[in-house]
């Protein structure tokens, strides 16, 4: 798992059938401290996960299909909860 | 998911028999700003995307799993066709 803060929304009408009914959210990979460390990916949101939060993201085929109730589809990247805080040995956010 | 944008399509008289049917887009991958990231892959349609358009991709093994036919060989499958998004 990863954490991410999620930029928005995305929104596709023409879309792969088991993408039907699922919400999509681009999500953008952040350190600890909350600085941005990588380039943005759309996640399956199964939590409603609004625009700034943090949250840890799964980029992984088997994870997501257990997270979405079905294996097989072609979704890996899912939103696996919000993150309300987070400890490390530097600092406490 | 990602997000890209394709830039034309690839046109192949032969290919392994499980892609038969399965149209191949030439797909650029895009950074945070919309510029392309990288070199252009090819990508199997599912959705009849066209050039031009903004669309999401997924890689790796569920890129395969987006086609009617899964058990084929793709390492990238475009899913879906974007209308809009928040920018960062």
């Amino acid at each position: 798992m990863i954490l991410a803060r999620v930029i928005g929304p995305v929104v596709s009408t023409v879309k792969v059938k088991p993408l039907d009914g699922h919400k999509l959210l681009r999500v953008r990979p952040v350190n600890p401290d909350g600085s941005f460390s990588g380039s943005s990916i759309v996640a399956v949101d199964t939590v409603q996960a609004g625009k700034g939060d943090t949250v840890i993201v799964i980029d992984e085929g088997g994870s997501a299909g257990v997270m979405l109730g079905e294996t097989g589809q072609p979704v890996r990247t899912v939103i696996a909860g919000i993150v309300d805080g987070i400890e490390t040995e530097e600092k406490v956010q | 998911m990602k997000i890209g944008r394709i830039t034309g399509s690839v046109v192949c008289d032969k290919k392994t028999s499980s892609l038969s049917g399965v149209s191949l887009l030439l797909l650029q991958p895009l950074d945070e700003n919309y510029r392309g990231k990288g070199t252009p892959i090819v990508a199997c349609d599912t959705v009849q995307a066209g050039t031009g358009d903004l669309v999401l991709y997924e890689g790796g093994r569920e890129a395969a799993l987006a086609l009617d036919n899964w058990f084929n060989p793709s390492d990238a499958s475009v899913v879906g066709i974007i209308d809009s998004l928040e920018d960062v």
